[in-house]
């Protein structure tokens, strides 16, 4: 957890997540038209930074489940996020990588939580400067409410209402060394992420 | 890919020159410059990152390419731009610099971008104006984004600078290029050669930074085991006086051919331009795929963009 976080409750323990991630990963490949090549209709981009770990889980379930290869990408919305003036640090920018063509594919946008619905809107303006998807879907592990814009998640692991000063903790093996959501408390969390 | 980050950010709220900044400030401008650089290969090369940043481009003295390089990377920012050229301005009518930087100043501007032909213009700059100061060449200071863009181009090739040979070949008294290289390869490790005619290496300049450089009179001693071969321009216009024989002669003596490349055939050349061809390169060295001339100029707007992104927050939340 972060520094002043007071742990309210566990939401989803390993076992949780990873069914949340096969069904995810069910949900999508229902969206595969009949004739038509995973390969080459579908695409996974991943938001950095938890968003990437958790789109990679999700093609390689899809891989194992069904057979299907999704190409995956890398996307960072930094430079596209509206909050420049208000930034009290310095920003990190870090990699966006999309080693496919975006133009005509289902494009499956994946985070770990969706808050503000800032995030999306900062990365949606990044995936149409890269190419035009036939569709963008937004995958993600929570959405805890309190949305500053009208933004929805189309794929969703849990619904978790949380209130002002209230934070979702999404925690993955390959950065965290644990797999888990929590809800904690945190007086000192700035709400901008999401 | 780790959720560490890039360098710790930068200590300075401008760009004068590198002397002061260390090599993970350097690091960090790398970093958003590797990701900029992606962003010149997508299909609409723009990011809404400065909307509403109003940036002059402030020339005091000739120049084309830093200035279009600087331009590029405001309108790819997304920054509004305004350029203000010394020729056929109030500066030709008598104004001072600190008058034109105040009057600048009142009509609301975010960043500076300064060329003058005196060193310290910047810094004086950063003391008449509230905006965020970056230096584009200051007389024979310093150019910090040349640099910045030369070592990024060198990682390129050789991710850890640390105990790289760079030779730096030519006109070093007169140049800022070399200065800023000099203080920005040492930051990050790497073993410097300057190398020139012994009118054109002033002296005392091996205690510029606190590793020492080998000096050297003698391109094939500047050569051997190097790793990056690093060109400086001739600045004829700038000498006034001749400090050698004849362009024939230096070439002779310090221009790099083809057969220096087939001698060394992991060494890189690079050249901040414009290349004075059959001076300090050969022509067919300057058309050579280990001289990488061209791909600096793209890293050049890639890390001018990376410099105006980073530091244009500290300008605002200061």
């Amino acid at each position: 957890m972060e520094p002043n976080d007071v742990v309210k409750a566990q939401l989803l323990d390993e076992r949780d997540l990873g069914r949340m991630l096969d069904r995810m990963a069910q949900q999508i490949v229902e969206f595969l038209e009949p004739g038509a090549s995973a390969t080459d209709s579908l695409a996974l981009v991943g938001m950095q930074s938890r968003g990437v770990f958790l789109a990679r889980r999700i093609q390689r379930r899809i891989k194992e489940m069904e057979g299907l290869d999704v190409p995956m990408g890398i996307l960072d919305a930094t430079m596209y996020r509206d909050d420049f003036r208000l930034r009290l640090k310095q920003p990190e920018i870090r990699e966006t990588r999309i080693p496919f063509d975006l133009t005509e594919r289902r494009v499956f946008l994946v985070d770990d939580v969706l808050y503000t619905g800032r995030t999306v809107r900062a990365a949606l303006d990044a995936l149409m400067d890269i190419g035009r998807p036939a569709a963008v879907h937004f995958v993600a592990i929570v959405d805890r409410g309190l949305r500053e814009l009208p933004i929805r998640a189309d794929i969703v692991g849990r619904q978790v209402p949380t209130l002002p000063g209230e934070e979702v903790r999404v925690r993955l093996k390959e950065c965290d060394d644990l797999d888990g959501v929590w809800l904690v408390a945190n007086p000192k969390a700035a709400g901008g992420r999401g | 890919m780790t959720l560490e980050g890039n360098g710790s950010g930068l200590q300075h709220r401008h760009l004068l020159g590198l002397e002061t900044w260390s090599a993970d400030e350097i690091k960090t401008v790398h970093a958003a410059a590797r990701q900029f650089r992606e962003v010149l290969d997508r299909p609409i090369r723009q990011v809404p990152s400065l909307r509403g940043v109003t940036v002059v481009n402030l020339f005091f003295e000739a120049s084309t390419r830093t200035r279009v390089s600087f331009e590029l990377a405001e309108k790819r920012l997304s920054a509004d731009t305004v350029n203000f050229a010394a020729s056929g301005s109030s500066v030709s009518k008598g104004e001072t610099l600190k008058d034109t930087a105040q009057n600048i100043e009142a009509m609301k501007i975010d960043m500076v971008v300064v060329r003058h032909r005196s060193p310290g213009a910047p810094q004086f700059l950063t003391r008449c104006v509230d905006a965020t100061v970056i230096n584009a060449g200051d007389g024979a200071h310093e150019h910090p984004t040349q640099a910045l863009l030369d070592t990024l181009t060198i990682t390129e090739y050789h991710p850890d600078l640390t105990g790289l040979r760079v030779s730096i070949l030519g006109d070093i008294m007169f140049s800022r290029v070399a200065r800023s290289n000099i203080y920005a390869l040492a930051a990050l490790g790497a073993e410097i050669t300057l190398c020139g005619p012994r009118t054109l290496i002033p002296p005392g300049i091996n205690e510029m930074v606190p590793g020492g450089l080998r000096i050297t009179h003698r391109l094939d001693e500047a050569l051997e085991g190097c790793d990056v071969a690093m060109a400086l321009r001739i600045q004829l216009e700038r000498q006034g006086r001749q400090l050698f024989p004849s362009v024939r002669e230096y070439h002779n003596q310090f221009g790099i051919t083809r057969a220096h490349l087939d001698q060394h055939p992991d060494m890189l050349v690079m050249h901040p331009g414009p290349v004075n061809r059959g001076v300090e390169l050969a022509s067919d060295v300057v058309d050579h795929e280990r001289a990488v001339i061209l791909s600096q100029v793209t890293n050049g707007v890639a890390v001018r963009m990376a410099v105006l992104y980073l530091l244009s927050g500290r300008s605002l939340t200061a």
